[in-house]
Formats: structure tokens, C-alpha cells, sequence
């Protein structure tokens, strides 16, 4: 570790970091706009000028930006003494006594003045020239960036008399609001939409002094990973438009530690909360798992939360078929007199449950407890679980390491079998994006390149990326990235994976991309298999595994971390084969291993006639099992409990339902599709009859007289209790503190010390301070009393930090810049590579051949439009549009079609599969494999379509197209088009925002 | 004294084609060169000739030669010559007559810079408005691919080389070698940080060299007769020839081929014919409009890089622009600091809002606005956008010179706009203006 000097003080300093860094990961503030701790230098906003001196006794020194110049030993700077000599230590503890943040010792006046921090004031004084004075209605205003370096470097009068430059602002979609008079031209916000996400719809344009960032016209961000401009924009370009129409500044957010439930990737959130509403999400850095960016699904995706159509109050129907809202206690008391008559009956049949991939590990263990293991169904589909138990087999007993993302990042080689992964992981995807340049990273090895040296790395790499093979159906958004495209059905997908794992293993196929594939992954240091359970097919997954395991073959096993140095040993096949699966819903895998494959819904309906009472925890059935069988299901005279969030068609079916708390109001546990066990707490107490569904459970545990069950007080035990019934899960014990932690001997506060408004939230109806709600069941407190500081990191609530109120304050929590939290690592991971794995069969033989004049149906997922719960929010509905058929171009034209055309799709009657019609638009891809054709997965009109199905096509004459879509100013338009010749109540900007109703306690 | 550059050029001469050229010597020097030299020979004796690079900077051009990995230390796959033909500096159009008047010298120049670093593909990377330079010059391309001086194994010797005119789509950051290479790839013209520098990582990534029409077009006349002949045409220090020009209120402006260390009262008084008559000479900037001010006491300084450097000006691209004392010098500077101002790339901090913040003081201080702050701050301007290394690349400091030089040498002329509330030099047309409108009776 080389030492520097910085204003005299001596600093270890990581290897091959630049000045900014190693100052920032020291705990110095250095002011910095442009820079990104993943997207590295450019030098482009020059906002962290140091001087550097060539030795102690040069007094004149140079700047040099802090980003763009690397550490080296003995190196001298200054940031504010003005000097290169070593301080007066005496001097620096007497001035440094008087105060106490870092942020007052800026402000420590120096005898000489550097020119460094003079240059600094330059720079902001600069940059304010063209920035509006409306931080005041700004939604940054509070948690910016620009006012935070603003005040740190000291800028407060304006000399220049010139008038503002002035943009005009577009139209960006539902999710990001575009105000470009705020913008400083720090080229953040191209850098990650462009060159780390891949994006291709927004980029800098114009110059000089007018340099604009934004779309070539007004429409939708086309990037599935585009609000995190609103996280990347250091001041309030990019804004948060949900947010924005229910505005709540960041200070006034109650928000406490989450985990996205968008997918099973686990990434980490930051929900903020006020008035009873969830208002906005925010990314948690887990340096593993998500980093510092998140997926729209994930950021936009909870409104539902705040759905009209959320259930508030428990419901039981009476004997017109019609449901009235009850108190939770009577709803309890109705379930426990249906289920003890049962036990009375000495039936222990009788009470069945299915569990739910989407709830916590907590709340389906104990549904199983209450029911019984052999009652007990997980809540997958027939196909689902088979495919979902196979991948944690294979997970159970494999040697290839199963990744974080962090890990997949220095993936040398990706062979992707079967998944589009940025619609079914997409935070996944945007690492596999990062991957992919480890090829630009090495040649900037060769060429003596720092690796943060981002515009000079991309240009000395231009096109070259590491090999990435994309073996599936159709084309995915990871195209542009990859070597090596190929279309094939799911059942070739899988004979595609065998071959490949053959020819690892010493057997060329006669198929030359197979080769490529197997040279490519073979030549790898740190090969990595992604597949998944999108396709619905086991034998894809067994494929991947096999070609893991083909390239462990050769090595010794190992369980070694794959790091950012590359392995010194010169062997090829490498020990570090890393195996990922995509799963479809936030506990797939947790439930999973909870649950055998056998346990599937339709065994237990089979035994309809022997069951009286079933209870469905966070299920929707439909989107599970056909129609055929719901019917049969809700005809069967079984007595129907549901524990439920959102108002569905499954509910019309139910006797009792009892009102389920999101998880933005309730805490659990959840296994992401890495294995890692991760826990979320609640951000906000449960208002109306709301309660989490492990809380129901317990209650009805006890109501009913589980012995067992009934001991169990608190949710730590629930908790402790699952880790204590499976190996596996031993690990959860250590996932959080448990609600007894106290730090700095209180609880962790959700407020923000400045949260002052919340005491006079209800100041209309009463003058009172309100009661403020307990939270007996967790570390943290529905309050600002308490420190958000030095405990374990899974415990943090948001990120402030004095003199950094904006998300930059992350930094303070890291142990260094792009480390690891210093409250050390948020989740368990429950499932580490075996050191004597079994060998997965390469055994597959397809069985479906298709018919002349039928295509085969595969689906197509949408980060906006397959998710069940996602979809219920406005945003991710708008744009999810209409379900589709997705088709080649050949195809289209042999049917007389073009995008936006219906088509009508014949299901032909199989096993399992009745007759069918349906229509559905047409979107025409440039990729489909043969005798395919995909339809748009997860959408409720499509729900009846299984991968798999063959179908004839016909064009539908009848097809109604769907008028195309009006964007913000034609809407503003209509809405305002006159009614008569009063002005309009519409126009009244204050008008449909939300003032903030008193919390319906 | 020997044209060199211009000698196929003159007043009464047509432009040359192939068939002029090689009779006056044409091709002779890349037929030696072929034949005889080596790559590093020829790099050699570019080196030992001290020739210096004529786009602006002055760097040895046998030294940026050398930067180059060759053989075994470069990785396998293109280099790259680019020659950059943006003439955009303002007071500047010696490129331009180089390229109209003898394209093959220039085409000649590349193919043997393109051999001594190996290049394979090269590019003209020329001003749009240029285009019958850039017609002559696809003329000239059309005459080498027939003759077999360009493309696959050019006169037999094995090396191969391929050439392209690519017309700028027009910006002055052009000039500037990464930012040339960036709008070559197609990309916003941004210059790029170095290191690396484009001879290691250039052009898509691989060794670049990016070189001036007239560093060029002196190759060939190297290679041919030596480095020891070129370094005797020079009457000072620097060896070589020179394309000097003047602009502005002289009798006789235009552009001529001088030594080396030519005086510049001799350029401005045998040349460019003297001051018009009834103005004086104020100053003038030496190599364009990136350059500081020199005064009347200089003029007996020789036209040499360190000469001029030691005066606290530099000798750019060589081209003089005259102030006389009837025009403003604060106009003279606002209209640089507005030319520069439009065209900052926009990439960094200090050139994309500190030039446009000149430019509003100066534009006050001009219509009589002034205030006696604004020379504190033009100066902390001067101070924080003319430093290098404070901006991103040259641009911001180039344009921040003539301010420099003009608060040094003019102050009074700032001083009397302020306390004038007018610029002196344009009374008497406010008062035109005043009475016109008066005399319309609008």
C-alpha cells in the first residue's frame, strides 16, 4: 500500500487507486461531481482539483484532478493548507479540536490560501452560472448533490451578470421527469444510461455552453435500468415522476432497510414513506448483490402498495355470495372454528395449505407448520416447481460457485442458455454488461491503464468484449453485447448445452457454434453459465449445469472467490466455473428449499374430495394452475381461506380473506436466486386491518390450538424456529440482529434527525403529538430519536451524513470507496459450492416434435407486464402495454401482418393442453428460432398459453389496433381541451397533487 | 532564397497533378525512400532534421514519430496516419493553399510518414468549407491508386497503404489531434485525456499519428535531400522553411514561404507591404488567434518557436493578425473570446462556462457597461481557465491568451471603456446610429 501525503497528512492508500478515491475512502471530503465510484474518471467536471508537489520543499505545486491522477509512493497534495510540507502536527490537533464533523474542518482557515480549493470555488461558481435558483420547488432540493458540493466548497456570492441559458425539457415517460435548466454537464447521466446499461436513446448532444442531454425526440426511455438517472444525476435533471406527483422531500421519508420482491435477485432498497404512502424507492448499496443501481421493475414497480385495490380489512362471505369487512380478531375467530371442528373431528386431513413464492420464508413456514409437511403445497405450478426444484437440486449438490453479481462481473466468459436476462434479472444483466469488459479491462492492463481510467479504457477497447454466447428462442436485450447468437427451440437450447458440455469435455460436435462455444468458455479464467426457469424446461437447466460441471472437470475443486486479479496458474479450464439461474419470483428458491418437488398444487387438489379447509398464503391460483382446475377448485364446496395483498379474481372464490400487510409494511425473510438469505423490515406501521401475513398465521396458530406454533411470540422465533428445522437454513440466525439490538443503546431510528414535520402530520385534527407506533418485532423505530450509525448494515435505514445529504453520502457507510459496508455484509448466503459435487447427467432427448403448419409457443418475459404485483401499478401498466405475439419477420409476411396486427392462435389439443383460441397484436423480432413463436409471458390475457403448446396462426380480420399512445403534452392537451368557456379546475397545477391525508389509522 | 513547399506554387501556376509534380521532383523522395531507407531510417533523419511540428504546438515530429511501438512491441492490426487538415484557427490559411495549389506533396508526405510508422490506412481529416481542396485532393487520390502510388504494394516495394479524404462536419475543437480522432470514429468531438496518447491508443483504439498539412509537406523534401540541407534553409534556430501569413488593416495581405527566423518586421513590412496608410500598429498575434499579443517592440524578433515563446507569445501556426490603432482592442479580443466561447466542446468545466463568462464581461465592458470589477475578474478568468492542466485540453488556455496579453498591453483601452461608459473607438458611430434614428423620427 503506497503512502501519500495529503495537506501534510500521512495516508495508506490502496494500490493503484487515484487521489480522489484514496482521499474519499480516508474519510477526507473532496468535492467531486463527475466522477462515479462504478463508472469511474473522465476529468470532465474538475471539481476535485488537489495540488500536487513534487516533493516537501516545492511550495508551488500543480493542479492536477484528484479523479484523473493515480496514487503513487511519497506522492504530495494539498486540498486546503496550501502547502506540500509536512503540517504542524501540534498546530492541526489544536485547530482540529474545536471541531467535530469533518465537513466544519474544511472550514479550518489556512495562513496560505491553495490554490487547489481556490480553483474548486472557480469551478462551482462556474457551474451555478446557468443553474436556476428553484431549489425551493426542485425535487433534489434536500438530498442534492450540487447544493451539498456548493455549500462544502464555500460558493455563495454570483458575479456574473450575464442571463441564464434555458432548454427546453421532454417528454421521458412515466417514470423519469426531464428539467435540463438544472443541468451542470457532468456527463453522469449519459455515461451510465449509454456505456454501462447499454442504453441507445439518450445521449449528449449539442455544445458548448448548451450541451443538452436527453432523446432525439420526446418519448419513453427505452433502458429497463433508466431511473437510476434520478440516483446518477448529481442535482434534479432526472427526477423521480412517481415521487413527483405525491412529493415528499427526503428528510421528511420514513424509511427503513428492504429487499426488492420485483425478482429473486435480492437486490437491496430504500423504500421512503410518508403519509401512509410508500413515495419513492431508493437503491441500498450491498456491494455484492446490486451495487449502487437497480432495475425500473424494482424502482418503480411497488406502487401497487399504495393501490386502491389493496385489501385494508379482513372479508368473509356470508350466504348471498357477498363479502363484508370484518375485524381481523373475528376474521381469526371464523378460521379457527372452521379448523377446529375439523381437528374435533379427529380429520387431520382435512386443512391443506399452499404457500407462495412471493411471501417470506417466515410466513410459508408456518403455514406449513400449521398444516402439516403433507398438507402442505409450495404454491409453484406443475411445470414451475419442477424446473425450480431441479435448479436448487442442482445448486444443493453442484461444485461451480453460484455468483453474486459482483462475482459475475469478472466473468472472462458467459454462455447465457435460454434467458432474456434483462427482462427476468435484470440487474443481473446490467453485470453481465460489466463482464463482457473484462476484455477492454485487460488490454488496459497491457497497456498500463489504470481500470478507472473509463474513457481512455473504452476507446483503447472500442469493440472488444469477452466472449458472451446467447443460446435462446429469441432475441434478447443482451444481443448488442454478444459474440455469439443463436435461435434455437427450448428442447435444442438443451441439446445446445449438452454438445457444448461434450466438447468441454474432449468431444467436438459437428456443430461449429457449439464449438465456439466450448473453446470460448474452455479459454476462460472465470467461465460463467447463466440459465434460468423462464422456458419452463429442466432439461436447459440440467444442461447448464452440465456444462459447468464439464468445465470443473479438469481442475481441482476449489471454493475460492473469483476476485478482480486474475488467477496467476496459467491453467485454462478454470477452478472458478461459476453457475447462475434466473428464478421468476423474490423466494423461488427460499420456498424451494422449504418445500419437495412433489408438493405441487395439483396433487393436493387431486384429493379435493378429502379436504374442508385450504389456505392460500399471498397466492393468485390463476397464474398458476388452469382454469379447468380453478374451477374445480372453487366448485369443490372446500372452505377457502386466502391471505392476500391486492383484490384479484381469485378472491370472488374465497370464504375468508384475510388482508395482508406488502412488504414495505411487514419484515421477512427472502432467499434470492444467488441462495443469499436476506432480511426486510417494515418501512411503515400496517394502517387499517393490514397485518403481515406471519402475524395472521401466528394468530391463527393460536386460535386454532397449535401447540407447537403457539409457543412462538415473536417473529425472531418464527425466524429461528425455520433455521433450526433444515441444515440449510441455519444460517438465517445470522441474517439480522434480532429485535432485541440496541445501538448506542437505542433503536435505530427510520426518521432523519430533521423530521420534524412529522410531529404536526396530524396538527389539522388534533394540536397532540400522536402516539408514536411501537415496533416490538425489530432494531428499529418508527421515529428520529436514535443514531443511524455503527450498526450492522443490514440495519440501515438511509443514508445521511453531515454536510452529505444526497445519496453521496453512501460513501460515509463504505469501508472504502466501492468496498464493503463498514457495518459488514447484508444477507447469508445458505448454499456454497460442494467440494465433491455430483456429475449432472448430459442424458436429453427432446420429446416434442413439432406438427407441419403449427408453431411451438415459448415465452417472452417483460420487466414491465410479467410481474403480478408489479403490473398493478400505474407506471409499469402504461408501460407494459398490451399482451403481444412476438413472431419473425418471415413469418409476418407469410401471414400478412405487421406490427401492431392481430393474430389469432388455435392451441392444439394435447395432453394437458385443450383447444383454445385467442387474439393477440403482433410485434415482429429480428430473431426467433425456428418454428416459434413467442407470446408475452405473466399477462392476464395470455395466462392460458403454456410454453411448449403448438399453435396454428391465422391473421384475425376482426383485430382492433390499440390507438397509439399520447404522449404528456397531447395528454395535457385533451385534458384541457375546454368543456366550456370557464377556465377548466384541470389546470390548476395544485390540483390532483397529493397534500397529504392523516394516516387511516 | 529557395522555395521548398511552394515551389510548384505561385500566383501564375495552375495546380499541379501527378504528371507536374513528378516532373518537378515529385515522388523522387518516396522512391528513395522505398528503395533505400528503412522505417527507422527515415524516422532517423526526420529526427536529425529538427523539424517541428507547424500545426501550433511545435512538438519534433521525428520524436512523435519515434512514440510509435514498431515490430514485435506493437500488438497485431492497424496504425493509423491521419493527417489534419481542420485549418480552423482563426488568421490561419496556409494549409489551405498547400492543399489547393500541390495536393500530391501532401499525399507524397503521408505515404512516407505512413511508411516510417507503419501505418496501413490513412485519413486527410479536412475542413469541410475546404472543398476545392478536398475536390483537388480526390483528384490527386484517383491519380495515386491508378500509378500505383497508393494501395496494395505501392511501386513494388511490399508496402501497402490506403488513403481517404474525410471532410470535417465543421468545429474548431477539430484541431485538436483526440478530438479529431473522436469525430474520425464518428463520436462527439471531445478531446480525449491523456494519457494514453494516440501514438500508443489513437484511432479505434490503435497507434495514431496525427500530423499538420505543412509538418507533411515538408517530408517529402527531407527524405529527398537530407537533414542537413533542411536544417540550413533556416536563418535562426528552428531549420526548415516556413508558410508565414499576415491579416488585418496591412497594404498587401497574404501568405509566403520564408525561412525559418524570419523577422517579423520583415514579414510584416517586405511582405505584407507596412500598415495601410494613416493607421499605426498596435500589435499584432504572432500564430493566430490562440496566441498572446506582441507589441512594436518585438517586431525585430525572429519568427523561431523559442523566440517567440521567450517574448510570452508562441509562434502557432505562424500566421500574424494585425491590430491597428484605430481598431478596438477589447472588441478584437470579445470577438475571439465569442469565437472560442461556441466552439468549447462542452466537456469540461471552466472552458464550457468560463469562456462564455469572459465573453459576457467583455461584451459589457465593449457596450459600456463596464464595471471596475470586471477587470478583477477577467483576470481571476485568466488565472483559472488559462492555466493547462486546469481544463480538459489547450483550447480554454489558447483562448484565454489574448485576453492575457491585451489586460497587459491595452489596460488603458479597458480602462476607458469603463470610465467612458462607451468604446472610444465607436463614438462617432453611436452618434451616426442616434441621429439616424432620430432622422426617421422613429
Amino acid at each position: 500500500m503506497p503512502t501519500i501525503f495529503v495537506d501534510g497528512q500521512e495516508l495508506q492508500v490502496k494500490e493503484g487507486a487515484n487521489v480522489l478515491e484514496a482521499c474519499l475512502s480516508a474519510g477526507i471530503d473532496l468535492p467531486y461531481f463527475c466522477w462515479h465510484p462504478s463508472m469511474g474518471s473522465i476529468g470532465s467536471c474538475r471539481q476535485c482539483a488537489v495540488v500536487q508537489y513534487q516533493n516537501a520543499e516545492d511550495t508551488n505545486g500543480r493542479i492536477v484532478m484528484g479523479c484523473m491522477t493515480p496514487v503513487s509512493e511519497g506522492a504530495r497534495f494539498s486540498l486546503n493548507s496550501g502547502s506540500g510540507a509536512d503540517q504542524d502536527i501540534d498546530n492541526a490537533v489544536d485547530e482540529a479540536a474545536d471541531v467535530t464533523t469533518v465537513e466544519a474542518s474544511i472550514d479550518v482557515p489556512t495562513k496560505v490560501p491553495d490554490k487547489g480549493r481556490e480553483f474548486r470555488q472557480a469551478v462551482i461558481e462556474s457551474l451555478m452560472l446557468n443553474h436556476p435558483h428553484d431549489c425551493p420547488v426542485c425535487a433534489e432540493g434536500g438530498e442534492c448533490h450540487l447544493q451539498d458540493m456548493t455549500v462544502m466548497v464555500g460558493h455563495r456570492d454570483r458575479r456574473y451578470r450575464g442571463l441564464k441559458n434555458t432548454h427546453r425539457n421532454q417528454y421521458l415517460g412515466p417514470l423519469i421527469s426531464h428539467e435540463m435548466n438544472r443541468c451542470i454537464t457532468c456527463y453522469r447521466c449519459e455515461r451510465f444510461y449509454t456505456d454501462y446499461a447499454g442504453g441507445t436513446d439518450l445521449s449528449a448532444q449539442a455544445s458548448h455552453d448548451h450541451v443538452y442531454f436527453g432523446r432525439h425526440q420526446d418519448g419513453v426511455l427505452e433502458s429497463e435500468f433508466s431511473g437510476n438517472l434520478v440516483e446518477v444525476c448529481p442535482t434534479g435533471v432526472f427526477t423521480d415522476k412517481p415521487l413527483l406527483k405525491q412529493y415528499s422531500r427526503k428528510w421528511d421519508l420514513q424509511s427503513a432497510p428492504s429487499i426488492c420482491t420485483g425478482c429473486a435477485v435480492g437486490c437491496n432498497i430504500l423504500p421512503g414513506e410518508r403519509y401512509g404512502k410508500l413515495k419513492r424507492i431508493h437503491n441500498r448499496y450491498n456491494d455484492e448483490v446490486n451495487g449502487y443501481f437497480l432495475c425500473d421493475r424494482g424502482r418503480f414497480g411497488s406502487g401497487y402498495i399504495n393501490s386502491d385495490e389493496r385489501l385494508n380489512y379482513a372479508g368473509v362471505r356470508d350466504f348471498n355470495g357477498e363479502f363484508s369487512a370484518i375485524k381481523g380478531g373475528e376474521a381469526i375467530e371464523i378460521a379457527a372454528r372452521w379448523m377446529k371442528t375439523q381437528e374435533g373431528a379427529k380429520n387431520t386431513q382435512k386443512i391443506v395449505g399452499i404457500g407462495s413464492p412471493r411471501a417470506s420464508l417466515e410466513a410459508n413456514y408456518l403455514l406449513r407448520e400449521l398444516v402439516g409437511k403433507e398438507h402442505f403445497a409450495a404454491g409453484f405450478g406443475d411445470r414451475e416447481s419442477q424446473v425450480i426444484h431441479r435448479i436448487a437440486a442442482i445448486l444443493k449438490t453442484t461444485r461451480a460457485k453460484n455468483p453474486s453479481i459482483k462475482q459475475m462481473e469478472t466473468a472472462d466468459a458467459v454462455l447465457i442458455l435460454g434467458e432474456d436476462v434483462t427482462h427476468t434479472a435484470p440487474r443481473v444483466a446490467l453485470g453481465l454488461r460489466q463482464a463482457v469488459r473484462n476484455k477492454a479491462y485487460e488490454l488496459a492492463k497491457q497497456a498500463g491503464l489504470a481500470v478507472w481510467q473509463d474513457a481512455a479504457v473504452r476507446n483503447l477497447a472500442q469493440d472488444q468484449r469477452s466472449p458472451m454466447i446467447i443460446v435462446s428462442a429469441t432475441e434478447t436485450r443482451l444481443d448488442d453485447i454478444a459474440s455469439q447468437t443463436v435461435s434455437l427451440a427450448p428442447q435444442e437450447i438443451a441439446l445446445f448445452g449438452h454438445a457444448v458440455a461434450r466438447a468441454i469435455a474432449g468431444q467436438p460436435s459437428d456443430d461449429a457454434a457449439v464449438n465456439e462455444a466450448a473453446a470460448a468458455l474452455k479459454n476462460a479464467q472465470r467461465p460463467l453459465v447463466v440459465s434460468g426457469s423462464s422456458m419452463l424446461h429442466s432439461a436447459i437447466v440440467d444442461s447448464a449445469a452440465a456444462v459447468a460441471d464439464a468445465l470443473l472437470a479438469d481442475s481441482t475443486p476449489t471454493d475460492s472467490t473469483p476476485t478482480d486479479s486474475s488467477p496467476t496458474d496459467s491453467t485454462p479450464a478454470s477452478c472458478n466455473s461459476m453457475l447462475s439461474f434466473c428464478l421468476p419470483e423474490c423466494n423461488s428458491l427460499g420456498l424451494a428449499l422449504l418445500s419437495e418437488e412433489q408438493e405441487t398444487i395439483s396433487r393436493l387438489l387431486d384429493r379435493a374430495d378429502q379436504i374442508d379447509v385450504l389456505v392460500i398464503l399471498e397466492n393468485n391460483l390463476s397464474r398458476r394452475i388452469s382454469e379447468q382446475q380453478i374451477n374445480k377448485l372453487t366448485s369443490s364446496g372446500i372452505r377457502i381461506i386466502a391471505l392476500e395483498l391486492l383484490d384479484n379474481d381469485l378472491l370472488a372464490s374465497c370464504d375468508l380473506v384475510l388482508s395482508a400487510a406488502s412488504y414495505a409494511e411487514s419484515e421477512g425473510t427472502l432467499v434470492s436466486s444467488e441462495g443469499r438469505a436476506q432480511r426486510y423490515y417494515p418501512v411503515f406501521p400496517e394502517a387499517y386491518e393490514r397485518r403481515a401475513s406471519w402475524q395472521w398465521l401466528l394468530d391463527l396458530a393460536a386460535a386454532s390450538g397449535h401447540s407447537e406454533l403457539a409457543e412462538l411470540q415473536h417473529f425472531d422465533q418464527i425466524t429461528e424456529a425455520c433455521g433450526a428445522s433444515n441444515d440449510l437454513f441455519a444460517p438465517l440466525a445470522g441474517v439480522s440482529p434480532d429485535h432485541n439490538f440496541r445501538s448506542h443503546g437505542q433503536k435505530i431510528p427510520r426518521q432523519t434527525h430533521r423530521a420534524s414535520g412529522r410531529t404536526a402530520i396530524n396538527a389539522d385534527v388534533s394540536v397532540h403529538e400522536p402516539l408514536r407506533k411501537l415496533d416490538p418485532e425489530t432494531p428499529l423505530s418508527f421515529s428520529m430519536e436514535g443514531l443511524n450509525r455503527d450498526q450492522p448494515a443490514s440495519l440501515t435505514p438511509f443514508y445521511w451524513s453531515p454536510g452529505w445529504n444526497s445519496n453521496q453520502s453512501l460513501q460515509k457507510f463504505q469501508s472504502e470507496v466501492n468496498g464493503p459496508l463498514r457495518g459488514g455484509p447484508v444477507g447469508q448466503r445458505l448454499i456454497e459450492p460442494q467440494t465433491n459435487g455430483i456429475s449432472q447427467s448430459s442424458d436429453f432427448t427432446p420429446l416434442r416434435i413439432v406438427q407441419k403448419g403449427t408453431w411451438q409457443l415459448v415465452p417472452i418475459y417483460r420487466v414491465h407486464g410479467s410481474d403480478e404485483l408489479s403490473v398493478r401499478t400505474a407506471e409499469v401498466a402504461e408501460l407494459a402495454g398490451e399482451a403481444f405475439i412476438a413472431i419473425s419477420s418471415e413469418l409476418a409476411a407469410k401471414l400478412e401482418v405487421v406490427d401492431g396486427d392481430g393474430v389469432k392462435i388455435n392451441l392444439v389439443a394435447a395432453a394437458g393442453i385443450d383447444s383454445f383460441e385467442l387474439s393477440l397484436s403482433v410485434k415482429i423480432l429480428t430473431r426467433v428460432a425456428p418454428n416459434c413463436v413467442a407470446y408475452s409471458a405473466g399477462y392476464s390475457s395470455t395466462l392460458a398459453l403454456q410454453p411448449g403448446a403448438l399453435a396454428q396462426l391465422s391473421k384475425d380480420p376482426d383485430w382492433q389496433r390499440a390507438t397509439p399512445q399520447l404522449i404528456a403534452s397531447d395528454r395535457s392537451s385533451h385534458a384541457s381541451a375546454p368543456q366550456n368557456n370557464r377556465p377548466s379546475p384541470d389546470t390548476d397545477i395544485d390540483k390532483g397533487r397529493d397534500r397529504g391525508e392523516p394516516p387511516h389509522v | 532564397m529557395e522555395k521548398v513547399l511552394t515551389r510548384n506554387i505561385g500566383p501564375e501556376q495552375t495546380p499541379t497533378d501527378l504528371k507536374a509534380y513528378e516532373a518537378n521532383g515529385g515522388y523522387q523522395g518516396l522512391r528513395k525512400a522505398l528503395r533505400e531507407l528503412s522505417p527507422k531510417d527515415c524516422q532517423t533523419v526526420i529526427s536529425d532534421s529538427n523539424l517541428r511540428g507547424r500545426g501550433g504546438a511545435g512538438f519534433p515530429t521525428g520524436m512523435k514519430w519515434s512514440f510509435v511501438p514498431m515490430g514485435d512491441s506493437c500488438t497485431p492490426g492497424h496504425k493509423y496516419l491521419v493527417c489534419n487538415a481542420d485549418e480552423m484557427e482563426p488568421g490561419a490559411f496556409k494549409d489551405r493553399l498547400l492543399m489547393e495549389c500541390d495536393p500530391h506533396q501532401l499525399i507524397e508526405g503521408m505515404i512516407l510518414a505512413a511508411y516510417t510508422i507503419g501505418a496501413d490506412v490513412s485519413y486527410v481529416f479536412i475542413r469541410g468549407e475546404y472543398v476545392v481542396a478536398i475536390e483537388r485532393l480526390r483528384g490527386a487520390l484517383a491519380e495515386c491508386y491508378a500509378s500505383g502510388l497508393l494501395g496494395e504494394n505501392i511501386l513494388g516495394s511490399g508496402f501497402s497503404l490506403e488513403m481517404h479524404v474525410h471532410p470535417s462536419a465543421g468545429r474548431y475543437i477539430c484541431g485538436e489531434e483526440t478530438a479529431l480522432i473522436n469525430a474520425l470514429e464518428g463520436k462527439r468531438a471531445n478531446p480525449r485525456a491523456k494519457p494514453p496518447f494516440p501514438q500508443v491508443s489513437g484511432l479505434w483504439g490503435r497507434p495514431t499519428i496525427v500530423n499538420n498539412v505543412e509538418t507533411l509537406c515538408n517530408i517529402p523534401h527531407i527524405i529527398d535531400r537530407g537533414a542537413d540541407w533542411y536544417k540550413t534553409l533556416g536563418r535562426g534556430e528552428d531549420s526548415g522553411t516556413k508558410m508565414f501569413g499576415v491579416s488585418g488593416r496591412v497594404k498587401n495581405p497574404g501568405c509566403w514561404e520564408l525561412p525559418m527566423g524570419t523577422p517579423i518586421r520583415e514579414i510584416l513590412e517586405v511582405y505584407a507591404g507596412g500598415m495601410q496608410d494613416g493607421l499605426q500598429l498596435r500589435g499584432f498575434l504572432p500564430g493566430g488567434g490562440s496566441t498572446d499579443f506582441l507589441v512594436p517592440e518585438h517586431l525585430d524578433l525572429a519568427m523561431d518557436y523559442n523566440v517567440i515563446g521567450k517574448a510570452g507569445s508562441r509562434m502557432g501556426t505562424g500566421t500574424l493578425i494585425i491590430l491597428d490603432d484605430q481598431t478596438c482592442p477589447v472588441g478584437m479580443v470579445l470577438n475571439l473570446i465569442r469565437f472560442f466561447a461556441h466552439e468549447s466542446c462542452g466537456f469540461c468545466t471552466p472552458c464550457r462556462e468560463g469562456l462564455p463568462w469572459t465573453r459576457q464581461v467583455l461584451q459589457d465592458i465593449e457596450d459600456g457597461r463596464g464595471q471596475l470589477e470586471d477587470l478583477e475578474t477577467l483576470a481571476y478568468q485568466v488565472k483559472y481557465i488559462g492555466a493547462m492542466g486546469n481544463t480538459h485540453c489547450a483550447l480554454a488556455p489558447g483562448a484565454m491568451e489574448p485576453l492575457q496579453s491585451a489586460l497587459k498591453y491595452f489596460r488603458d483601452d479597458f480602462d476607458r471603456h469603463i470610465s467612458g461608459g462607451c468604446c472610444p473607438y465607436e463614438s462617432h458611430k453611436v452618434h451616426q446610429h442616434q441621429h439616424q434614428q432620430i432622422g426617421t423620427g422613429a
